[in-house]
């Protein structure tokens, strides 16, 4: 039975200028979604089929494709937006729910532009990092309360406190956990290496841990997700923390799956799981029904490595944020990862993705604040995630409570990610969310890793003369320090949660 | 000549008993047997090697985590989830065991000979030649191989009927057979029923064999009993789930 809905209108118009066009067919080379093919003499163009990956504009040699959005408009409506419109349309016909990749499309305000940074002037100098240090080293884990030392019979001095094992990062960025699956191994290794250029440390995501990654082990965060994939001792002990994902920003609540065709041969041997099989992630872990089973799970994983490694735990920012981290600080995790709303997926029902959750922002400042009351923030470190975009927005996070951040989206886009959305789809021209070798082989990992690296370098810099213009020369200076924010057009009951002042104030 | 270690874990905190456990394995212990254990968790708890682990008493929570080749032995019951996320070897209880026994299990066997709580078997899956194996003797109870991805899960229902609803729910790989009939209306969406044919008797018959043979059992009235095997409807359980946006 065919549907009388007919077909929805171009998301995308592209055109090709005929009097630039040369004809060499590099559109239809790199487009993996078949928008452009040869019929005799000329390229002809579906815009049906384009993602606005843009990768036929990048390498149009000639600037000759030009790429619209939204060319057909529906009669305007501010209710019935095109949006809602289409996913009717798109549920009427298939009474399915709707995945989407990437973050969040909503548009709702983003806090972080409505927080204004801090700068010194003549009542207190600025600190110039060209001069002076600016201490960005971070080490996450847990703080002991307070030090002990003893005299030795020689009359030295030494420390009788027992630390715990903690990364030690040379900048409070850090790759954030995406899959091998969700994206390809060229990327990963891409991560990986500038995880090392730039003293850092990436995340596996929950795909297990491919043996082309074993070389970089020393700086991966191998993640335990309720699927299990890929995790045994080995993987454990290969990595240099272990993070428990419990939640994820762009789908709080729910669970994830990676659908058969997408688990390749490669990608099922680095699950451990058989070739073309569904790979499902419950919702909960099924060995955590409550919150006293967290500590359970916390220390089997820390029996199991001997307690050599940190154990960090992954949850997505919900309303009752505050009380979920206090609990979680007390399961003996050494570092907790909050993931806001506008984090990215390879694949989240849309539903979720932009209505479940609440921004970073207040997740972290809450979570700050609760620690503190509860006189527990040095139990644990704090890690910022789900749409960090630039190096204010780190800054801004570690002012709001963090140690460090991750970034996900913003490193897929150092590496070409045009983020058109369509991750799900498995085609990634750029060859990043995809596993067909072919179009994996176009991202070159040297390149990309020197890209990220650049990116994390440059971000560094910035974050270093922020800092020094707020006159602050530390990392530990800048934690927590709201009075070095003020916001700008926040409500009061909104600055009253962040505990910042508004500008002027 | 075997070397055997004697540990007593009378009032001993977990991570001081695992640390001599691992240091006797260390050492080229082949036989640990630990006494007087009163519920510490995580015994065996990613440990490798071929040990024998006896443990007397009563084992706690995430007995053989992440273990990868010993073989545990526990004389009394066993708390939740023995087996969790084992890759290799194997684990015998001779009471019964709590909730989520042999979860995320890869390979190895678990053998219960009393009972287990609920969520028994809860994603299991196998990999190439790692096919993890759970033989109850008892019943199980609801949830039972929920999620499961691959395996073996076998009840042999020994004292008693099995009362087990919500059988398989999400089931995507492996099989669940269960001795004697198991009413329809106790399968969960995903999970479907099949006799269990000649082939699949013999693919079994060793594996109760063994069982019989750790806890002392005549094998052969087992062997030829009644079985019920539940398998996956479709090993793409939410392929007709989802559309693009």
């Amino acid at each position: 039975m065919s549907s009388n809905l007919g077909s929805m209108p171009l998301r995308y118009r592209v055109t090709i200028d005929r009097e630039q066009c040369m004809e060499c067919e590099r559109c239809i080379e790199n487009c993996s979604y078949g928008v452009f093919r040869r019929d005799g003499d000329r390229i002809l163009i579906n815009s049906r089929k384009c993602t606005a990956c843009h990768r036929c504009l990048a390498y149009c040699p000639r600037d000759a494709i030009m790429l619209e959005e939204q060319p057909c408009d529906y009669r305007s409506h501010p209710v019935w937006t095109r949006a809602v419109r289409e996913s009717i349309y798109n549920q009427a016909r298939t009474g399915k729910i709707i995945l989407a990749g990437m973050g969040s499309v909503a548009n709702l305000p983003i806090i972080f532009d409505h927080l204004m940074l801090d700068a010194c002037q003549v009542t207190t100098p600025p600190t110039d990092p060209l001069r002076e240090p600016v201490e960005l080293r971070t080490y996450l884990g847990k703080k002991p309360s307070k030090l002990e030392f003893r005299q030795k019979p020689n009359g030295d001095v030494e420390l009788s406190t027992e630390l715990t094992p903690n990364l030690m990062l040379e900048t409070p960025i850090m790759l954030g956990h995406m899959s091998y699956g969700a994206i390809s191994l060229n990327a990963h290794v891409a991560m990986a290496r500038a995880a090392r250029e730039t003293g850092t440390y990436m995340g596996t995501g929950e795909g297990g841990l491919h043996p082309g990654l074993y070389p970089y082990q020393d700086r991966m965060i191998v993640q335990v997700a309720s699927g299990r994939f890929g995790v045994n001792v080995d993987y454990l002990e290969r990595g240099a923390a272990i993070e428990l994902k419990l939640g994820q920003g762009a789908k709080p609540g729910i669970g994830g799956h990676l659908t058969g065709e997408k688990v390749s041969a490669d990608v099922s041997r680095t699950r451990m799981i058989p070739q073309g099989s569904d790979a499902i992630s419950p919702a909960p872990h099924h060995d955590i029904y409550g919150i006293e089973d967290l500590p359970q799970l916390v220390n089997s994983v820390k029996e199991a490595t001997e307690r050599k490694k940190p154990v960090f735990a992954k949850i997505a920012a919900v309303n009752n944020n505050a009380e979920n981290v206090a609990a979680v600080a007390r399961s003996g995790v050494d570092a907790i990862a909050i993931d806001g709303f506008r984090g990215g997926t390879g694949a989240a029902p849309r539903v979720f993705r932009d209505h479940v959750g609440i921004p970073i922002e207040v997740a972290i400042s809450t979570a700050d604040q609760e620690l503190r009351n509860q006189g527990l923030r040095n139990e644990v470190s704090l890690i910022a995630c789900g749409s960090i975009r630039e190096s204010t927005d780190v800054v801004k996070a570690i002012a709001l409570g963090a140690d460090a951040v991750y970034i996900g989206t913003a490193a897929l886009a150092a590496m070409g990610c045009r983020v058109c959305g369509n991750c799900y789809q498995g085609l990634c021209p750029w060859g990043i969310a995809t596993q067909r070798q072919d179009l994996v082989d176009r991202l070159n990992p040297d390149v990309a890793s020197k890209q990220i690296a650049n990116l994390i370098h440059a971000w560094t810099l910035e974050i270093t003369e922020l800092m020094g213009a707020a006159g602050i020369n530390s990392i530990e200076s800048l934690r927590g320090n709201r009075d070095r924010l003020r916001g700008y057009m926040l409500d009061e009951g909104l600055l009253d949660i962040l505990d910042v002042k508004s500008v002027g104030a | 000549m075997a070397k055997q270690v004697t540990i007593d874990a009378k009032g001993v905190h977990y991570t001081p008993l695992n640390q001599q456990i691992r240091k006797a394995i260390e050492d080229g212990a082949d036989e640990i047997v630990v006494d007087n254990v009163l519920g510490q968790r995580f015994i065996g708890d990613g440990l490798r090697g071929n040990a024998t682990i006896r443990v007397n008493g009563v084992a706690g929570g995430d007995l053989a985590m992440f273990m990868s080749g010993p073989t545990v032995i526990v004389s009394g019951n066993a708390e939740h989830a023995p087996g969790n996320t084992m890759d290799s070897g194997k684990v015998v209880i001779h009471g019964s065991a709590g909730d989520a026994v042999a979860h995320s299990m890869r390979g190895g066997k678990v053998f219960v000979r009393g009972d287990i709580g609920y969520r028994g078997g809860i994603h299991m899956k196998q990999y190439e030649t790692q096919r993890p194996i759970l033989v109850v003797g008892g019943s199980a109870q609801t949830f039972l191989g929920e999620y499961m991805a691959g395996g073996l899960l076998l009840v042999l229902g020994l004292d008693g009927v099995m009362k087990a609803r919500e059988i398989g729910s999400g089931i995507h790989g492996g099989e669940i057979v269960i001795r004697g009939d198991v009413d329809e209306a106790c399968l969960a969406a995903g999970a479907k029923k099949l006799p269990l044919t000649d082939e699949d008797r013999a693919r079994i018959a060793p594996v109760i064999r063994e069982f019989a043979a750790d806890f002392g059992l005549d094998p052969e009235p087992l062997v030829n009993a009644d079985y019920t095997r539940i398998v996956p409807a479709s090993a793409r359980p939410f392929a007709g789930k989802y559309t693009w946006e």
